[in-house]
């Protein structure tokens, strides 16, 4: 106090101390900006280099290669005796890998009797043509004894030889394919016959050991059961949870006990909610192993404290003058909150309840104790029976030794991803129709 | 309002959802990564050839894990079959029989070829198992005392492995195929290098001798591999001297990446496993529960349709993905032991 009063010169100092203070902290909101910049761009950087590396790999297994050839529906092969009208098995377990076979070697103009050319024809197409074949054959009899032009699968490796994916320079006996099958690879190309055709097998196939023939088809639907399931058990039993938690109970040692679990079961590794599945749902309730039901309850479990937090701090940031408002007009304690306080919070909560989803999605660990991490090639037509989920099917396909499988790897990520952006992108339509500023 | 009565009916909903528990009408089988692909190849065919039956779902987890959960009780909750690529443990049937598992049926389904690869940049290498135990070994007979392994480069060991320091992948302990490693490679060169008589000098107790002749360097020079072959070769391919250890199958999937090695002057191929003439090879089995015999749809006709010459002969599906099929006598005992009922 003295002291300014004692000397004016510090009066007029203080204007000039200002100054520099104002540029010195310009220079730090600079660097500030500076290093945030380097921090987006960092991490921006790792976006792109990882949607690069699964794009550039994946690309490809959206294209299937196909041999478009003529094929006879050889009666001779398929139904020698006629038998087809008293015996329906007979359609059923006919020979069609033959028939492919020989519409193939036609096509080559590999001679009947060549025993080792036919083998290696054999081996460029894909055994999922008995079913492909077969499925035409059932569904319209007829054309058993004509020819149709058809597109059959080719064999994973003359997929990948195809898109380049095998290195061809190195010498025969040191890779899958032989200078002969790439003889022919290349003369069906000229005569426009082998080409790359949309893959829509990896959307609707279930798994197979067969690269050309696998799809994510029921990792899909498993994955989708499962978000339903979680869905619709962990929102309400979560919201209700934390509108008890936050607005009805008391304020004591429990809900305090409460609270911590909360939060530690929120940091749990996801592979205890595994054993507690397998203890609780398979074991002790006897559910069936591999099912997206049993998947579905165990991903709500995890998800659950999630959307506890997520409720409650969306709960707390409506402002308690709306509350106060509600009470003040009569409204009980129910309608304030079931018709104030929930309707503003519900963006919050939407947003939890997609954040708890999306990493439910992207979860093995907790699906490998009750039996998910498997192969399972048929559709599951309710959440009972086995399925498969999307992370998991990658996890497979990322294990598998045959190279056309890599390519099909980052293809199902990209499917994953596409699904998570469709979950996001939902979640931000609905916050902004629920959102209300003030 | 709405609220509490969605989640009163969701609860209501997975109730009556785990009341209606139906017969299961697929098999289950779970078990050894190393049997998963050709299990996986079995099960889409038999559900093409059988279209009475749905395709059998086949779970990955180790033959360790498989055992486990095949071994945890009899009733539709619980697994058919547990794939192995060892024969079961005395512990793990008696914990079996404990259970209430009281008739295992053993299957041997065939062979399968460990090899030993370097990426492809490599020259032609020729091992034999006292190069690799003298190459990994944590301790080696030096001048007639056991010491820490000295060696830093291959050239130490054997001139045709690569130019390089000492770096090898092997498959972690969880896995069936380090027990063949172990014993097939490690103990065998343990003997060859003439340090087994040392180790029993300074090391009374048996079983401890043993462990030390197969105990591999941590140093660093020798990785355990916990994932599956695929992060074998991706480690491989990064370290170009580095040394992997390698399902026949995966290998043949992948001859363009990788080099193999001769073990004792013989190539790794189906011919000479089969013959028995190169040394890494183990039988793969599965184990099959009886009392679901007959109560399980298709369970019956999966193991049938399995040991069929069809599916595990030499010119089969499951040879030409790289299992060494077993001699035709073998094939034929197998069918038989598994039609007349016999169990473990």
């Amino acid at each position: 106090m003295t002291d300014v009063v004692s000397s004016p010169a510090g009066v007029i100092d203080k204007p000039a101390r200002r100054d520099i203070g104002i540029k010195r902290r310009y220079r730090a909101e600079r660097r500030f900006r500076a290093y945030g910049i380097a921090a987006l761009s960092f991490g921006l950087l790792f976006l792109a280099l990882l949607l690069w590396s699964v794009v550039s790999k994946g690309y490809t297994a959206f294209q299937q290669t196909m041999i478009t050839v003529p094929v006879e529906f050889s009666e001779q092969i398929i139904d020698k005796d006629n038998e087809r009208a008293t015996d329906p098995q007979k359609l059923m377990t006919a020979n069609y890998p033959i028939v492919a076979r020989n519409a193939v070697a036609k096509a080559l103009g590999v001679a009947e009797n060549d025993t080792a050319g036919l083998r290696a024809v054999n081996q460029m197409i894909s055994n999922g043509v008995r079913g492909q074949l077969r499925d035409m054959v059932l569904a319209n009899p007829q054309i058993i004894g004509t020819t149709q032009t058809v597109s059959l699968l080719a064999a994973g490796d003359i997929d990948s030889a195809f898109k380049g994916q095998i290195d061809l320079s190195v010498t025969e006996q040191n890779r899958k394919i032989s200078d002969r099958q790439v003889g022919w690879m290349n003369q069906l190309v000229e005569a426009g016959a082998l080409g790359k055709h949309f893959n829509t097998g990896i959307f609707v196939n279930g798994n197979s050991s067969r690269p050309e023939a696998a799809g994510v088809g029921v990792a899909l639907i498993g994955s989708f059961y499962m978000m339903l399931i979680v869905l619709v058990l962990s929102l309400p039993i979560g919201v209700a949870a934390s509108i008890y938690l936050e607005e009805f109970a008391p304020k004591n040692r429990l809900t305090d006990l409460i609270e911590v679990n909360i939060n530690n079961l929120a940091a749990v590794p996801s592979i205890v909610y595994g054993l507690l599945g397998l203890a609780v749902f398979i074991n002790f309730m006897e559910l069936p192993r591999s099912a997206s039901l049993v998947g579905g309850l165990v991903l709500t479990l995890m998800t659950l404290p999630t959307i506890i937090i997520a409720t409650r701090a969306a709960l707390k940031a409506v402002p308690p003058s709306i509350r106060a408002a509600a009470l003040g007009l009569g409204a009980s304690k129910m309608q304030t909150i079931f018709h104030h306080v929930l309707p503003l919070a519900m963006p919050g909560i939407l947003t939890g309840t997609i954040i708890g989803l999306a990493h439910a999605l992207g979860e093995t660990a907790p699906l490998l104790l009750i039996g998910m991490v498997a192969f399972v090639a048929n559709y599951p037509t309710t959440p009972m029976d086995p399925s498969t989920a999307l992370p998991v099917q990658i996890y497979m396909w990322a294990n598998e030794a045959e190279r056309a499988f890599v390519e099909r790897t980052s293809g199902a990520i990209i499917i994953l991803l596409l699904f998570l952006i469709v979950m996001n992108v939902g979640a931000i339509l609905l916050r902004r129709r629920f959102e209300r500023r003030w | 309002m709405n609220m509490l009565k969605l989640s009163a009916a969701a609860l209501v909903a997975s109730v009556a959802f785990a009341g209606a528990a139906v017969a299961r009408d697929q098999v289950q089988v779970a078990g050894s990564s190393t049997v998963l692909p050709y299990a996986k190849i079995v099960a889409e065919t038999f559900a093409e050839t059988f279209p009475d039956f749905k395709a059998p779902v086949i779970e990955s987890g180790g033959t360790g894990g498989g055992l486990k959960t095949f071994c945890s009780g009899v009733g539709e909750g619980t697994i058919d079959i547990a794939n192995a690529s060892r024969a079961i443990k005395k512990d793990e049937l008696e914990a079996c029989k404990a259970a209430g598992v009281a008739d295992v049926q053993e299957v041997r389904i065939g062979y399968d070829g460990i090899v030993f690869a370097a990426d492809s940049s490599n020259g032609d290498m020729k091992i034999t198992p006292k190069d690799l135990y003298t190459a990994l070994a944590a301790q080696v007979v030096v001048d007639g005392k056991l010491v820490a392994n000295p060696h830093k480069n291959w050239s130490d060991v054997n001139a045709t492995l690569p130019k390089g320091p000492i770096a090898a992948y092997i498959p972690g302990s969880k896995h069936g195929t380090r027990e063949v490693f172990e014993e097939k490679i490690m103990a065998e060169g343990c003997k060859e290098a003439g340090a087994t008589d040392v180790i029993k000098a300074s090391i009374t107790d048996a079983k401890a001798a043993a462990a030390a002749c197969v105990a591999v360097r941590k140093d660093g020079a020798a990785v355990d591999i916990d994932g599956d072959y695929t992060e074998t070769l991706a480690r491989i391919a990064a370290n170009k001297t580095g040394l992997g250890v390698f399902g026949l199958a995966f290998y043949e999937n992948n001859m363009d990446k990788l080099k193999v090695a001769t073990v004792s002057d013989v190539v790794p191929s189906t011919e000479t496993i089969s013959s028995g003439e190169y040394p890494v090879s183990r039988p793969l089995f599965f184990y099959v529960k009886k009392a679901h015999l007959g109560v399980i749809p298709g369970l019956k006709e999966y193991v049938e349709f399995f040991l069929s010459d069809d599916m595990v002969g030499p010119d089969s599906p499951l040879a030409e993905y790289g299992l060494v099929a077993a001699p035709d006598a073998q094939r034929e005992e197998a069918r038989k032991a598994f039609e007349s009922g016999k169990s473990l």
